[in-house]
């Protein structure tokens, strides 16, 4: 069912970066997270250098800056969160144009949106270059549970039917003239959720027996194991490790 | 309170992510106790419901909104270990899918707000619906309380979490209050659309809502003019609850004491009501964005008082003992139990 539900991060493509097994990438990803994290937020070109191997990355993915920069909108609270920490934060201040300021909430703030940019970053660039069913498999793979990934697999799967359900509920209200307006209007809206979750919770039973006339016995098989060459997990782990001089650099100088 | 990556130091996080990883194991264990092999297709139903509902607008007033964040509610149609799964799921799948909450962050996010509104929602829940009247009302009460105990309570979970591992040194206090007073707030949304979409199922299917099952009466028969009680197809599943509800009930009373009694008692009531007075309307305007990013209460003035810190480190300790208590709880009781029977 992957194929047909392909997430909104997701850009086809076939590039060095797309053809990567699932769980190489996952690992490489969270490997690159861990690492940015783990730097002194004092060493800022380590942080440009960081950014400079995710841009290589796109690069090879062929995914367009443009892209990248309208996924990184979703940090957007957080930045504002960022730019007020200067003025709450303890600690030495310092005037800047007037404005005095703290210096560890100044560095605070760097240190959140540094890190946290380059986070989201990798997450998108992982999302826009992995399929959804590969990302499943891939978990799978890094030994995530299997009851677990099946429940992620089943919310995947379904979870366009569940917001079409919900976007039709919507419909049908407005055809009927409601409109939302105050909390007046709140035991509508929760009646419609309370029915959402009935037809959830019956889809869900359905969904069982139709697996259990199929054989189901608690288990899925897995028929496409995804398996990874020694040269395709050093072309993953180039990031990190790349990533890793950088930070162990940083702790150094 | 989706967290970014970079915002708990590395430590913390990894800490945070082992208590995570552990709970999800028990939960899992749990589930298919629940459910059984209907784990998977019904969890993950579930799960895109509270992803859906997540998007659900509620109006509040003047164009802004807000909507559920969906811990209680999980927990209290589908129970506590499915609940926990579900949000859980849903939190993952943000993380990766839609970089929405850092990767090394995962933990402390799914602890926050998949675990602590969780199990905070279901005890106050259970412990209610023990203590008042077996009718479908007191169920929609419990269910008001209990969404509203969850979300200050993560916001609680969540200052301490920052207090440990916290990047940036606003002052402890600050955050606290910040992060308090408006998840209050946030609360009081939760809980009303908690509780009437708990409301809504369970005058439609009683059945299939977790938190209503002793509600089912049992089937009568008419035998010669007379009522007698039908003889039980499957004997009752309550083992579960027979011995829990005791100790769920004192906790919750100690919950109550030494978080929100102290809170109360220490707390002048002019700074309550002017946290209420300066959050009420900036706050809702935030809440569909960033609901719950500690960001929408770092606007909030200093007011505060020192004995705040009292109630908050009743709860804390509180809770701390609950999760460790349950923790060794649950340990042995598997150990033990070599066939576990109920199914709670």
């Amino acid at each position: 069912m992957g194929a047909g539900h392909a997430h909104r991060l997701y850009r086809h493509g076939h590039s060095p970066v797309h053809i990567l097994p699932p769980h190489t990438k996952l690992a490489a990803a969270f490997a690159f997270v861990v690492v940015v994290v783990s730097t002194p937020r004092e060493a800022m070109w380590a942080f440009a250098l960081y950014a400079g191997l995710l841009g290589l990355v796109a690069y090879a993915a062929r995914v367009p800056a443009a892209f990248l920069l309208r996924r990184l909108l979703i940090e957007i609270p957080f930045v504002a969160f960022a730019v007020l920490m200067p003025f709450v934060a303890e600690g030495e201040r310092v005037d800047v144009l007037g404005v005095s300021l703290s210096v560890s909430g100044l560095w605070g703030a760097w240190n959140v949106l540094a890190k946290g940019t380059l986070g989201v970053a990798a997450s998108v660039l992982l999302a826009a270059t992995t399929e959804l069913r590969e990302l499943l498999l891939g978990l799978q793979r890094l030994r995530l549970p299997p009851l677990l990934v099946q429940i992620a697999s089943f919310m995947i799967r379904y979870g366009d039917v569940i917001t079409d359900e919900m976007r039709r509920m919507r419909i049908a209200r407005e055809s009927r003239g409601f409109q939302a307006r105050g909390v007046r209007h709140w035991g509508v809206l929760a009646k419609s959720a309370g029915a959402l979750f009935i037809r959830s919770y019956e889809r869900g039973e359905r969904v069982h027996l139709a697996m259990v006339s199929r054989g189901y016995a608690g288990s899925l098989p897995v028929i496409d194991q995804v398996t990874a060459s020694r040269a395709q997990w050093s072309c993953a782990l180039a990031l990190p490790f790349a990533a890793l001089v950088v930070c162990l650099l940083g702790w150094t100088l | 309170m989706h967290v970014p990556d970079g915002f708990i130091n590395a430590p913390t996080s990894a800490a945070t992510g082992v208590l995570a990883a552990g709970a999800l194991a028990v939960s899992l264990k749990g589930a298919r106790r629940e459910l059984d092999e209907r784990t998977a297709p019904l969890a993950g139903l579930v799960a895109a419901f509270i992803f859906a509902v997540q998007m659900l607008n509620f109006p509040v007033a003047a164009g802004t909104s807000g909507h559920l964040l969906g811990g209680a509610l999980a927990a209290i149609l589908v129970g506590p270990f499915t609940g926990i799964l579900c949000v859980s799921v849903v939190l993952l799948m943000q993380g990766i899918l839609f970089a929405d909450g850092g990767l090394t962050a995962l933990g402390v996010n799914i602890t926050d707000m998949a675990i602590v509104t969780t199990v905070v929602a279901y005890a106050v829940f259970r412990g209610l619906v023990k203590a008042l009247p077996r009718t479908r009302r007191s169920v929609t009460v419990a269910s008001f309380l209990a969404a509203l105990v969850s979300v200050p309570a993560a916001a609680v979970v969540f200052t301490l979490i920052y207090a440990i591992g916290g990047t940036t040194d606003v002052a402890i206090g600050k955050v606290a209050t910040a992060m308090i007073g408006v998840h209050v707030l946030i609360g009081i949304g939760e809980a009303t659309i908690t509780a009437l979409t708990v409301g809504a199922v369970i005058a439609v299917r009683p059945d299939l809502v977790h938190g209503a099952r002793g509600l089912t009466r049992r089937l009568k028969l008419r035998v010669g003019g007379e009522l007698v009680d039908a003889p039980a197809a499957t004997p009752e599943p309550v083992a579960a609850r027979s011995r829990r509800g005791l100790w769920i009930t004192g906790l919750v009373a100690s919950l109550v004491l030494a978080g929100v009694v102290s809170f109360y008692a220490s707390s002048s009531p002019d700074g309550l009501e002017k946290v209420a007075a300066d959050q009420g309307i900036d706050k809702k305007t935030e809440r569909h964005a960033n609901a719950d990013s500690p960001l929408a209460g770092y606007s909030v003035k200093d007011i505060r008082d020192s004995r705040l810190s009292g109630g908050l480190a009743g709860v804390i300790g509180v809770g701390a003992t609950v999760v460790a208590g349950s923790a060794v709880f649950w340990a042995v009781r598997r150990r033990r139990a070599g066939e576990p029977v109920e199914a709670g």
